[in-house]
């Protein structure tokens, strides 16, 4: 067992960090600030091929392992959460079920474009009454005389929308019955484009935290899609669906693990220049005490998301991993970015400083692409208590 | 054609500067970069390769560690790397570091079209001798703060950044220019170009690769080859912050006698 990186590895995290403090921490106040989508810096990240980190080059991607984008959602997220997300839906959750379910050419009409940024992409599962109950859906798609599929239903909460070119969108295709006769929705996915007839994007959401994120409703009425935009074998949908969310949990885990780390290395900073009572606040043991508290819960977190990350990569099972990681790196990030906004005081409740932005960033990873409580059905079920 | 750059691994003078009691510079305890100006003539040799295809090679003198930044560079899209890396080789100064690194050179090959780069200077040394040296022992046209460049066939057009302005000059190859960093940020490694760089060449030049060239003599080379003798390294003292006077009038003028006259100046 090695737990030391690799050279690559090593350069990559060197790059991302020069990146970081380059390009991406000096545009996150401003992304919050104004509900912006950081196009330039996808642009340049795409150029980078930050985009498509961990696909082969044959399809346009960097040829990096899941180690690699983990590392980069990590980074990216120590300086703005809502850059983190960016990489992290757009690669997990349409350029992966993409890549892992695709026939040969959807994945060579796809993933160059996705990999090389020209393309966002996105994944439209959650609607209004079909959350956590993702069985729950009421999107349909029918296949018409002309063997096209035809879409209608809503999604919302869609992590990119306003700017996505590609959406992998979950829609039930039938009713069948089982055994004891109960009547089961048949779930299929597809992959719809922006410019497909009878597609649009909705209402954008004003949020918490993440705010330059866009997250929006996606509309389809009457929206018709050629019979070769189904994604998998008609009736896989629901499986490919919760496989693609094993995958963006490593994603989400990454990004609540660097909001975690970014809050710590901005508060470090911070106690060892506030004096108060005639001392630097990190001489007082309060101070100290809790950041090792904090260090030490983010360390335990990053080794669970970095295990996650490698096992998906060896493809071993990796689900309960992910929501591990996930549901661990989620609550550190929210407990430490509440605990450094409290260590800076006064001044930490302000906009002034970025921790009061990384604790509204934090929240949003203990509830997108699974809540905590269902990390924790995940790894119950894992260990068969039932 | 092909660009073959020298570059430098610097410790970081950003940070504390460590000096030995013997006076010089403690390398060991201080991190190192690649040098910037270094990094502008890596820079200005991808964007000849962006446009022409050309091979890019990066050579640096230094010990075996420097592979680490060679290996940066190769990611960052160089083609190959050469270290130029030996015992005999320690200690040299300016003259014979120029000695080495134009034999290093003269053995990658210099064909008519080619174009070498260095920086326009080292963060620690500040000397801007080694480029122009190398330039000397190689018989090539040299130009010096290389801010822009044009390649034209077997000639290139470059703009040089000057104190009071710009000056253009064209220059016919093989030659050498010097680079600042003003006008070519370096651009970042990207994630394809470090899976590949552990596997690009890299070339180990040492003693015996080079003794043959007239240029590596032990008179010429290391420690005993080189004239400069470095008589003491300091980190100078702090300057205080500076003053800026507001506005262009008499009263403005006044008050700046009065200042200088305050600080027997004038």
């Amino acid at each position: 067992m090695d737990l030391h990186l690799s050279k690559e590895h090593e350069m990559l995290r060197k790059m991302y960090r020069d990146f970081a403090e380059n390009e991406v921490k000096p545009l996150a106040e401003w992304v919050d600030e104004n509900e912006a989508f950081p196009e330039e810096t996808v642009k340049k990240m795409a150029k980078l091929g930050m985009m498509g980190i961990y696909f082969p080059k044959e399809y346009g991607g960097a040829g990096a392992d899941v180690l690699s984008y983990v590392m980069a959602v990590e980074e990216m997220s120590k300086v703005c959460g809502t850059t983190g997300v960016i990489i992290s839906a757009h690669t997990s959750l349409c350029a992966a079920p993409i890549f892992e379910n695709g026939t040969e050419e959807q994945k060579k009409k796809y993933l160059p474009k996705l990999c090389s940024g020209e393309w966002i992409g996105a994944f439209g599962l959650t609607e209004p009454g079909a959350g956590t109950d993702a069985q729950g859906q009421q999107t349909t798609a029918v296949k018409n005389e002309n063997g096209d599929w035809v879409l209608n239903g809503s999604k919302i909460f869609i992590t990119n929308a306003g700017y996505a070119n590609v959406f992998i969108i979950i829609a039930i295709t039938g009713v069948s019955t089982d055994k004891k006769g109960r009547k089961k929705k048949e779930i299929s996915s597809f992959i719809v484009e922006r410019t497909d007839k009878g597609f649009s994007v909705g209402k954008h959401e004003k949020k918490m935290g993440i705010r330059g994120s866009s997250t929006c409703e996606l509309i389809m009425e009457d929206c018709v899609i050629p019979g070769d935009r189904l994604l998998g074998k008609q009736g896989k949908g629901f499986s490919i669906a919760m496989k693609t969310l094993d995958g963006g949990r490593i994603g989400i885990a990454s990004q609540a693990l660097g909001l975690a780390e970014g809050a710590i290395e901005e508060t470090i900073k911070y106690t060892k220049e506030r004096v108060q009572f005639g001392r630097r606040i990190s001489q007082f043991q309060n101070t100290q005490f809790q950041l090792a508290d904090m260090y030490a819960k983010t360390e335990a977190a990053k080794w669970l998301v970095y295990s996650a990350a490698m096992k998906k990569q060896n493809h071993e099972p990796y689900s309960m991993d992910a929501a591990m990681a996930k549901l661990v790196a989620a609550e550190t990030a929210s407990d430490v970015t509440r605990r450094c906004v409290q260590l800076f005081g006064g001044y930490g409740y302000t906009r002034e400083y970025p921790v009061e932005r990384m604790m509204r960033d934090a929240k949003i990873t203990e509830i997108y692409e699974g809540t905590s409580e269902v990390q924790r059905m995940v790894i119950s079920a894992n260990l068969g208590v039932n | 054609m092909k660009a073959i750059v020298c570059v430098k691994q610097v410790p970081d003078t950003s940070g504390v500067v460590a000096v030995k009691e013997d006076g010089t510079m403690d390398r060991a305890a201080m991190a190192t970069i690649t040098n910037h100006d270094d990094l502008a003539a890596v820079e200005a040799a991808l964007r000849i390769k962006d446009a022409t295809g050309c091979k890019v090679v990066v050579v640096s003198m230094g010990p075996p560690p420097a592979e680490g930044m060679l290996r940066e560079l190769l990611a960052m899209g160089c083609d190959e790397a050469v270290l130029v890396s030996a015992r005999e080789f320690g200690g040299s100064d300016t003259y014979a570091t120029s000695q080495i690194l134009a034999a290093a050179i003269k053995k990658i090959g210099v064909e008519e079209d080619d174009v070498i780069f260095c920086g326009r200077q080292a963060i620690d040394g500040d000397t801007a001798q080694v480029g122009p040296q190398i330039a000397e022992k190689l018989h090539v046209p040299q130009v010096s703060y290389v801010a822009e460049i044009t390649v034209e066939g077997k000639s290139v057009t470059v703009k040089r950044l000057l104190e009071d302005g710009y000056m253009t000059i064209k220059v016919a190859t093989p030659c050498l220019l010097t680079c600042v960093k003003e006008l070519n940020p370096a651009r970042y490694m990207s994630v394809g170009g470090i899976m590949e760089c552990y596997q690009k060449p890299l070339e180990v030049y040492n003693y015996e690769t080079l003794k043959d060239d007239p240029l590596i003599d032990v008179d010429t080379i290391g420690l005993k080859g080189s004239p400069t003798n470095v008589y003491k390294s300091f980190s100078p003292p702090v300057k205080g912050a500076g003053m800026m006077l507001e506005g262009a009038d008499k009263a403005a003028v006044d008050k700046l006698v009065g200042l200088l006259d305050e600080k027997h100046i004038i």
